[in-house]
């Protein structure tokens, strides 16, 4: 309880120092801020992707189109040839009347679809494979591209592993980005806090002559390196929010033009509570290291 | 109640401020110690506050060797102890207040508590109505009255002053002695370092006269 009550006048001092100093306050928590919302918008922008990409297979597709003379007779032994191509593979035929509805479900290409004289789209076969060896998968395809009356085959994986692959990228080169600004944002509370330290210097002497323990001057120093972390984390937070906002629109028109529906997701309140957790923490640490190492040069 | 034990003070480079000094202060009484400057006067209550430690010898209050102590044991010892520095080391961002409240803040008193024995504290140094004022809009006067009611503000046992009416006139000088005589007529032990003979002559029933780091 007492340790708690010590804590929390500790908190409170902190505080009052920060609220004396405003400018340099807002400052400080400006360059952790930016520091820590590089890191936070690309994470958030990563998780948009990812849920983008989830949204598309990355489990291997061949789609087969035909040729748009390829009669019923030409379809039906193509499905037996295909099924028996891939063996063990789930085949799904795909008729362009169908295609043509699809697309006529979007109003954009209504309009286009309605000025063409017939339907432009040819009847398709799509293979779904559980196997994602990638030399089995370019032979059945020539294999496929060998049957009477195919216009066209496409592995539609490809693309999906690809956007797989540049997230785990991604993911990795935030990881070292947030992994050097976090050392960057405990450099800044490093620095500041001895600045404080330099600047209290006769409070601390002072405090030491009246019976103060080196907790009771540490522990304002290791709340103000928190807070600052904690004020650059909100910070960070809203400028993660400024950039979803400011990219929503585009994002969402990108999106339509491949027919995806997509809406850019905010930082979720879990996302919010670890960055300040972690801005927090890292503050901290910073104050600590500079108390550590500065304090015992003050008399 | 303090005793110094053939006390040496040696300073790296040569400089002896005390040697074999051996004293003893009765509780409740207060001592006024003289001498010229480098006398070893403002040693004397370094070594009983613990800012230094003896080179030889022990400074033992009510038995215990404080000059033992271990580091981590000495804040609460300077929590003990009312010290009123030659420098004053006021906090001069701070009202007066705050500047008599840090002590109590550093020995973790609650804060309404806390509040009343500053103003009790200010009032008893006259210094009532003024809890707001920074110490720069103080005299020279006030500035060390304030200093000695941030020093009394724990209920210290023991009172320490290092030159507390050096740079004053005589008439704020007096008022200081007479605050130190009160406090040692309510029980405090007051040990007061002095150029002023005169004046502390008529407040402190007992003198020491030190001379090279030796009683006179």
């Amino acid at each position: 309880m007492r340790w708690l009550r010590l804590q929390m006048r500790a908190g409170l001092r902190a505080a009052r120092q920060m609220a004396r100093q405003p400018f340099n306050t807002l400052l400080a928590a400006l360059v952790v801020g930016i520091a820590a919302a590089l890191p936070a918008t690309g994470y958030m922008l990563l998780g948009n992707l990812q849920r983008l990409a989830g949204n598309v297979s990355a489990a291997p597709e061949i789609s087969i189109f035909m040729q748009p003379q390829a009669g019923t007779d030409t379809l039906r032994e193509t499905d037996k040839r295909i099924r028996a191509l891939a063996s063990g593979a789930r085949v799904e035929r795909i008729t362009r009347e169908a295609t043509l509805k699809r697309f006529r479900d979007n109003d954009a290409l209504a309009e286009i679809l309605d000025a063409l004289p017939d339907n432009p789209f040819a009847d398709a076969f799509v293979v779904h494979l559980d196997d994602a060896d990638a030399a089995r998968l370019e032979s059945l395809r020539a294999d496929l591209a060998k049957l009477p009356d195919v216009e066209h085959v496409q592995l539609d994986s490809a693309w999906a592993k690809r956007l797989d692959v540049l997230i785990a990228l991604g993911r990795q080169a935030l990881t070292m980005l947030a992994g050097a600004l976090g050392l960057g944002l405990v450099a800044v509370t490093f620095n500041t806090i001895r600045l404080q330290l330099l600047t209290q210097r006769d409070e601390i002497e002072v405090s030491r002559l009246l019976g103060a323990t080196d907790a009771w001057i540490r522990r304002p120093f290791h709340w103000f390196g928190a807070l600052q972390g904690l004020l650059g984390g909100a910070l960070a937070g809203l400028l993660a929010l400024l950039a979803t906002r400011a990219l929503a629109a585009p994002m969402a028109e990108l999106a339509g033009l491949y027919s995806l529906e997509f809406v850019l997701r905010p930082l979720t309140a879990t996302d919010w509570l670890v960055l300040l957790a972690l801005c927090a923490l890292l503050g901290w640490l910073g104050a600590s290291a500079s108390v550590r190492r500065h304090l015992s040069r003050i008399a | 109640m303090i005793r110094f034990e053939h006390v040496t003070k040696r300073y790296t480079g040569g400089h002896t401020a005390l040697e074999a000094f051996d004293c003893d202060i009765g509780r409740g009484e207060m001592v006024a110690v003289s001498g010229h400057s480098g006398a070893g006067k403002s040693t004397l209550l370094r070594l009983l506050a613990v800012l230094e430690r003896p080179t030889e010898g022990r400074v033992l209050v009510g038995g215990e060797n404080v000059s033992a102590l271990k580091r981590a044991a000495l804040p609460y010892w300077r929590r003990s102890i009312g010290l009123v520095m030659q420098d004053q080391r006021l906090l001069f961002d701070r009202s007066a207040f705050d500047n008599v409240m840090l002590p109590l803040a550093i020995s973790g008193h609650p804060p309404r508590e806390a509040a009343n024995r500053v103003r009790a504290a200010l009032e008893r140094v006259g210094l009532s109505g003024r809890e707001k004022s920074m110490p720069i809009e103080l005299s020279g006067g006030e500035q060390q009255r304030l200093t000695i009611a941030r020093a009394i503000v724990n209920r210290p046992q023991i009172l320490l002053a290092d030159e507390p009416t050096a740079h004053l006139d005589d008439a704020y000088a007096r008022d200081i002695a007479d605050l130190f005589r009160s406090f040692n007529e309510a029980g405090v032990t007051v040990l007061v370092t002095t150029h002023d003979d005169a004046l502390f002559s008529r407040y402190a029933p007992r003198r020491l006269v030190l001379s090279q780091g030796r009683l006179q």
